[in-house]
């Protein structure tokens, strides 16, 4: 059951996971190092984009068509519930993407930047700049 | 009719919400918007009341959404746990509601108000389909719903306060990479068993046995919803959320949405997962305990520094859900006893004291700890509030507070780990400093001069008192919280232990 | 005004051809690929791309944003409101068998009738998102970015 990692075949044969590893780290990565917010989002649509990859590829069967009914009574589908999770998932993604990007135009129009950088500093700039005595809180 | 809305109650209770949010934004005007909202808040509560008292005595009520049986239809699955927490959730919406009508007419402009109500509505609805459904991607998807409609309700604070549009785009990110962990792990448990229900998934996984696809199933769920929850270094989201949102949503959302988190946990440790997994008792042991204790103390010592009353709060938030993980890694009975009551224990402590710092933001105009010197004086019904609830929030006998500590102190105590016992009591006395802070500036300070602080309306008061009364009749009269408490722990032990029996 | 004579002649092309194909893959969605939310999200490009070419004051004229969200609110409606109508005809929330004499009829009708709320609400969405990022007014010049 438990085959090799060095196996070739192993490695290969499971291609799809490998490129949902990747795409989801590129994602993740994106997320949490790029100080742009408009990048931020990318990545975290990257990151969400890996997981319809992951669940699509489980759902095909080898030699399956479409999971549309044909007469061929023979005929092998592939799994149709992946896909109908995925594109609620889908849905979801669009509907976080737009929220996101609503949120950054905001920022943009009161902060006047999409930086992060430069929003921490004015937002520290406003709590600490004030001269009121304050805790220490790092946000 | 009567028979016909009771055996269509389970379906009712995310219905009438999510049918009420689009007429809702369609009514305009704000407060005929609220009128509705609250009133559409108030069933939701009676019947997650009536779901309570059906399923009390330990019966299970199963509904197929479409007439489809499970496993391959969606069902909506309500047992003793989950109907307590959609009483604590049905019920803290009714309880906010009412108090938000001046609070976000303060706050909000009119004309955007009804889409407040419209969000608030929306997020009720995620929410208690998070906790009511028994198929694991219906939660990811109600859980989206639930988020989605906080990070618009948090980012609505923007108009008293700026910072309220990054903390919602931070609390987006976060809450997003959360959600999106998982559905990873539901994923990998969907390729294993093939089932998505909640019920056949705990069969086919015990049948199943343990294998490395299970064990990164278990770790990206416990991220996912350890980023839902603010489990304790993923929290960073969580003190500006709770901060910059409007008082009303930070009250709604502190009694609610992690505590749906937490239950989302339970159920995935204990009903999926089961009971008896190995690879979960040693990470909850292992990881999430020592997490959870340092929560306790780190929290608690961030909030005692905080100046503003809304952010102290959010701290202590976070190292209260570190006594309910504490409770949950017992892996006893008493244990879960104590998480599971202080869900409910929390809910009414923190909503009440969030509904203060929502007074003093309307009355006073801020909720900086500096400013609010002698408030005590102007403002006597609503600091004395402040004063009960922070008493529940210590842990002082006759509050709910108390009996979640017992519960917990027990628990401890009868594993033998009296460490874990002092340092439960130990963190109660950093929580006696930060609410010792506020009573001081409140009361022994006097007012600067020129302030004008007059009492909170009524309207805002009396559902405060309410949950500050609950906090005391809870805490004198325990038993019907225990006893729906201890009944869950028991189904959740009861329910897995069947399953992993060979 | 009368720049782009291309685009505006091939858009007018288009665009009929786009609100056909969203209809057939509306009304398709029962016993074949398609359903509300491509055909909602291929209804509301039309628009869009209407939009790109006459800017977004045509398309607010032809249709309002307060028309948008009501629509977003009834395509809700309509999904809910035939789950509570199968639930008053005694089957369960979206039980469609309740809503006509054999299975196989009620079973379409009720996939008909949901997926078309979905579609209304999805169009509107999607064209509401789109309104509400083009006419939103930039606080910065093109250039000053």
């Amino acid at each position: 059951m438990q085959a090799s990692i060095l196996d070739l075949d192993y490695v290969l044969g499971h291609y799809n996971y490998w490129m949902f590893v990747i795409l989801m780290m590129t994602g993740l990565y994106i997320t949490v190092s790029r100080g742009n917010l408009i990048k931020k989002i990318v990545g975290l649509n990257i990151f969400q984009t890996s997981v319809f990859m992951l669940y699509i590829s489980m759902g095909k069967i080898i030699g399956g068509t479409a999971p549309i009914l044909v007469d061929n009574p023979d005929a092998v589908y592939s799994n149709p519930l992946p896909h109908v999770l995925i594109l609620t998932a889908i849905v979801v993604g669009i509907a976080t993407t737009a929220l996101a990007l609503a949120l950054v135009v905001r920022i943009r129009e009161t902060y006047g930047t999409v930086e992060e950088d430069d929003i921490l500093a004015m937002e520290h700039e406003m709590e600490f700049g004030s001269g009121l005595p304050q805790g220490g809180d790092r946000g | 009719m009567m028979a016909l809305i009771e055996t269509n109650l389970p379906a009712l209770q995310v219905v009438l919400p999510l049918v009420a949010a689009p007429l809702c934004a369609m009514l305009g005007r704000g407060s005929r918007s609220w009128a509705f909202a609250t009133i559409v808040s108030w069933l939701t509560f009676l019947i997650a009341l009536s779901l309570f008292t059906k399923t009390f005595g330990g019966t299970i009520i199963s509904y197929e959404m479409g007439g489809w049986a499970p496993p391959v239809g969606i069902e909506y699955r309500v047992d003793v746990l989950n109907a307590f927490v959609l009483m604590i959730v049905s019920g803290m919406a009714a309880i906010v509601l009412p108090y938000a009508r001046r609070s976000v007419a303060a706050e909000i402009p009119a004309e955007r108000q009804s889409f407040f109500y419209t969000a608030f509505l929306l997020c009720l609805t995620g929410l208690l389909g998070v906790t009511i459904t028994g198929d694991a991607f219906n939660v990811f998807v109600f859980l989206e719903i639930s988020s989605l409609s906080t990070y618009a309700l948090v980012a609505s604070g923007a108009w008293r306060n700026k910072r309220a549009l990054t903390a919602a785009y931070n609390y987006l990110i976060m809450g997003t990479v959360g959600a999106t962990f998982f559905v990873i792990g539901i994923g990998m448990l969907y390729m294993v068993t093939g089932t998505l229900n909640m019920a056949d998934l705990a069969v086919r996984i015990a049948a199943h046995g343990d294998s490395s696809t299970v064990h990164m199933g278990f770790v990206f769920i416990l991220i996912g919803i350890g980023l839902k929850l603010a489990m304790f270094p993923l929290h960073l989201w969580l003190p500006n959320a709770y901060s910059f949102a409007p008082s009303a949503v930070t009250a709604f959302l502190a009694a609610t949405a992690t505590k749906v988190a937490v239950y989302v946990m339970l159920r995935f440790m204990f009903t999926v997962f089961g009971f008896d997994y190995e690879f979960q008792a040693a990470t909850l042991e292992m990881v999430v305990l020592p997490l959870a204790i340092l929560a306790m103390f780190a929290a608690s010592l961030v909030a005692i520094f905080q100046d503003d009353l809304k952010r102290m709060l959010a701290y202590s938030s976070v190292a209260q859900i570190g006594y309910i993980l504490l409770g949950l890694t017992f892996l006893t009975d008493t244990g879960l006893t104590a998480a599971i009551i202080h869900l409910f224990n929390h809910a009414v402590t923190k909503g009440a004291l969030f509904m203060v710092a929502g007074c003093y933001v309307l009355m006073a105009g801020t909720s900086s700890i500096s400013s609010l010197r002698g408030v005590g004086r102007d403002m006597p019904w609503t600091t004395a509030a402040f004063v009960v609830a922070g008493f529940s929030l210590i842990g002082l006998p006759l509050t709910v507070g108390f009996v979640s500590k017992w519960y917990l102190v027990l628990a401890a105590l009868e594993l033998g780990w009296w460490p874990v016992a002092l340092l439960i009591m130990a963190s109660s006395l950093l929580a006696i400093i930060y609410v010792w802070r506020v009573v001081e500036t409140a009361y022994l300070q006097s007012a600067p001069e020129g302030t004008v602080r007059k009492e909170a309306p009524l309207s805002m008061l009396i559902p405060t008192w309410v949950l500050v009364a609950m906090s005391i009749w809870f805490g004198i009269n325990a038993m019907t919280t225990s006893a729906a408490a201890s009944r869950a722990a028991d189904m959740l032990i009861g329910s897995s232990q069947i399953l992993w029996e060979d | 005004m009368e720049h782009h004579s291309i685009l505006r002649v091939i858009s007018k092309l288009l665009i009929p051809p786009i609100i056909l194909y969203a209809l057939y893959v509306q009304w398709h969605g029962d016993y074949g690929p398609g359903g509300g939310f491509q055909a909602g999200v291929v209804f509301a490009v039309a628009f869009i791309l209407y939009s790109l070419v006459y800017g977004v004051d045509a398309l607010t004229k032809i249709v309002p944003p307060r028309l948008l969200h009501a629509f977003a609110g009834i395509g809700v409606l309509i999904y809910a409101g035939t789950g509570i109508v199968t639930m008053l005809l005694g089957d369960a929330f979206l039980g469609y068998n309740a809503l006509a004499h054999d299975p196989v009829h009620a079973q379409e009708w009720g996939i008909i009738i949901v997926e078309f709320g979905v579609g209304v609400t999805v169009a509107s969405v999607m064209m509401t998102i789109f309104i509400a990022f083009a006419s939103h007014n930039p606080p910065l010049k093109d250039q000053d970015w």
